[in-house]
């Protein structure tokens, strides 16, 4: 008998199930109905919380410049280029971004979002979302997907926090305004 | 791991310290997070996680196989490991197999218990803990001291003196500068390493996705930037859906350290490179068999019941005797290595509760502590204990007999115990207990008095 059939057979005889039972319905799915107004300013207030930095712009233009300003003279690299050792900032976009918890949702993340010290991710305004239960609504979900809250951080030495230990110690949300606030069918692309 | 030691732990004052404030700050804010202002939902939170738990651990052959033919669907492999010896043979030989020198690790308590890291080494291959406090421990030769915060115990001195030691580093004052000295070893280990290995959070059988949970970004640098990605997991830590992580991520590091999210949330179902996944039964199945206390198995381990326990706050991490401390440990470790393993460990609880009452898949600490205390007790009755109690059964129902002992006992009672039990086993028992100088009247005595 192999480790395999060893290891299901035991589950089987501690559960009283045999090879091929049919099993109930799992619990229903929890997801909570998120706002779908003020989802900017809540963003902004929970990653300003984590010490991100967050600028709203209306043009694709002005984001050129707000990279400008967050570069501020570093060497970056764009996506869809990899990083390399020496890389002080990587440029993204971002599939989703939770307006609860100011987070980004990256779909197939690769190493730009993790490598480089600084990361610059510029997302348009309908990309927020209330929370990550919207984005569990998607079927099917991605093959890797990473969601990324604030810098990355530890409190390992006498329980003190500090900002940058593998990934980045700095993040840059630029957020371009796409929707028309006037209108009340405000539509998401969910 | 080190030879418990109690008394040392108690009386080390700098220690104590450490323990009290690292405990006391992340229940405070594990408090805050999950409050009815600030989370009006928890409680609905806790029983689904519960549910879903229950549910899937009840059905967990079912879930183990769709959770395999959805990682096999997509180029990976699922390795089945009865014990810790199977997993860490599997790991080796995978690694001699492809040439692997040096392996990154980031924390996995699973890894611990199966100790794969003195395996790898044995075996002449390097491998390296990358989350910082796991790093930190590495170089100095100890264990984890708390699930979520290894190396709580460490002041920045200490840290100082063991980069100096193994990194020839100059010393430093500050965590950040400490910090950066590792992630500038640590980078060049995760650039040669062949292989990485993680632990997983969550199993998601619908997807045959991992999901690891973490602050610091060194599990998303061990899972992707290697070829070769293992993921050790106990089989317990499967879930059936992936819109079941938005239960269980409210809960997860709230819990543990009163964040919303934790930084980095992946979820790895496709991954470029080789992948691997290493169930491990290592005692589950065992534990499964007992349905009262199968839910000890639903731990996600956060930690929130060492925080908040009086028992973890005083005596730390390393007075319990296997990888698993504080509440959770004391229900775990009998039941994955045998109640007789360490017979006393459940009565080393004061009851008071507030393991289950923080626990955020409500695992009901308490109750199994006292199942594990009656299993012991009629596995192994102690004969003089059992009379003691028959004896004391018998007196309290013959209340003639009982007030005349009890008068004769005030009499015959010592006012200075040091003198009068200087002797015999009751100097033991009382080397850590205070004996109350009884009362010069008992209350019969006084109520009679009254009634006159």
């Amino acid at each position: 008998m192999t480790s395999r059939d060893q290891i299901l057979s035991s589950a089987r005889a501690a559960l009283n199930r045999r090879a091929g039972d049919s099993i109930p319905p799992p619990p229903p799915v929890l997801l909570r109905e998120g706002p779908k107004e003020l989802l900017i300013e809540q963003f902004k207030k929970a990653l300003e919380a984590l010490a991100g930095k967050v600028v709203v712009v209306k043009t694709p233009a002005e984001a050129e410049v707000a990279i400008d300003n967050a570069l501020n003279g570093r060497t970056f690299i764009r996506s869809p280029h990899e990083p390399t050792a020496a890389t002080e900032v990587g440029i993204t976009s971002a599939d989703y971004a939770l307006a609860d918890t100011g987070s980004l949702v990256i779909f197939e993340p690769t190493l730009l979002s993790l490598l480089p010290p600084c990361h610059i991710a510029v997302i348009k305004e309908s990309q927020i979302v209330a929370s990550l239960d919207d984005v569990f609504r998607l079927r099917p979900l991605p093959g890797s997907m990473v969601v990324i809250t604030g810098p990355s951080r530890t409190a390992d030495i006498e329980m003190r926090l500090v900002r940058g230990v593998h990934g980045p110690g700095e993040i840059h949300v630029i957020i371009i305004e796409d929707v028309t606030h006037s209108d009340s069918n405000t539509s998401h692309h969910l | 791991m080190k030879t418990p030691d109690v008394t040392a732990t108690l009386g080390d004052g700098k220690l104590q310290l450490a323990i009290y404030s690292a405990t006391a700050r992340l229940a405070d804010r594990r408090r805050e997070v999950v409050s009815l202002e600030a989370m009006p939902d928890y409680q609905q939170l806790r029983q689904h996680a519960h549910d879903i738990k229950k549910h899937t651990l009840d059905h967990l052959d079912y879930y183990l196989e769709q959770l395999e033919r959805n990682i096999e669907a997509r180029g990976g492999k699922v390795i089945w490991a009865k014990d810790g010896a199977e997993a860490c043979a599997f790991i080796q030989k995978l690694a001699r197999e492809r040439g692997v020198k040096v392996i990154v690790k980031s924390k996995s308590m699973t890894t611990e218990e199966i100790h794969l890291n003195e395996h790898l080494e044995a075996g002449g291959i390097e491998a390296v803990e990358t989350d910082l406090g796991e790093y930190i421990l590495q170089l100095s030769g100890e264990k984890p001291f708390h699930i979520i915060a290894p190396a709580l115990h460490k002041t920045i001195g200490d840290v100082s003196n063991i980069f100096e030691r193994h990194l020839h580093s100059q010393p430093e004052t500050s965590p950040e500068a400490l910090t950066k000295i590792a992630r500038i070893a640590l980078r060049e280990k995760f650039l040669e390493a062949g292989m990485g290995i993680t632990g997983a959070n969550f199993l998601v059988a619908d997807s045959g996705a991992i999901v690891l949970v973490e602050n610091e970004g060194n599990a998303r640098l061990s899972s992707t930037a290697p070829k070769i990605h293992v993921a050790v997991s106990g089989i317990e830590k499967i879930i059936p859906r992936a819109q079941d992580l938005a239960v269980f991520l409210k809960l997860l590091a709230r819990s543990a350290t009163g964040q919303p999210l934790s930084v980095y949330t992946s979820f790895l179902a496709a991954v470029p490179g080789e992948f691997y996944l290493v169930l491990l039964d290592n005692g589950r199945t065992r534990l499964l068999a007992d349905e009262s206390k199968r839910q000890s198995l639903y731990c996600i381990r956060c930690g929130a019941c060492l925080n908040n326990c009086p028992v973890y706050r005083k005596i730390g991490g390393y007075n319990y005797p296997w990888v698993y401390s504080g509440p959770i440990g004391k229900i775990l470790t009998p039941q994955f290595m045998g109640i007789e393993h360490d017979p006393w460990l459940p009565f080393a609880s004061s009851l008071c509760g507030a393991c289950g009452e923080v626990c955020p898949v409500k695992i009901e600490i308490p109750r199994i502590l006292l199942e594990l205390r009656s299993n012991k007790v009629s596995s192994s009755p102690d004969n003089v204990e059992l009379w003691s109690f028959k004896v004391w059964a018998w007196v309290m129902k013959h209340p003639k007999i009982y007030a005349k002992l009890a008068s004769a006992a005030l009499a015959a009672a010592p006012t200075d115990k040091d003198s009068f039990f200087a002797v015999g086993p009751l100097k033991n028992w009382l080397s850590q207990r205070d004996l109350p100088v009884p009362p010069a009247k008992s209350f019969r005595e006084l109520w009679k008095k009254r009634s006159k």
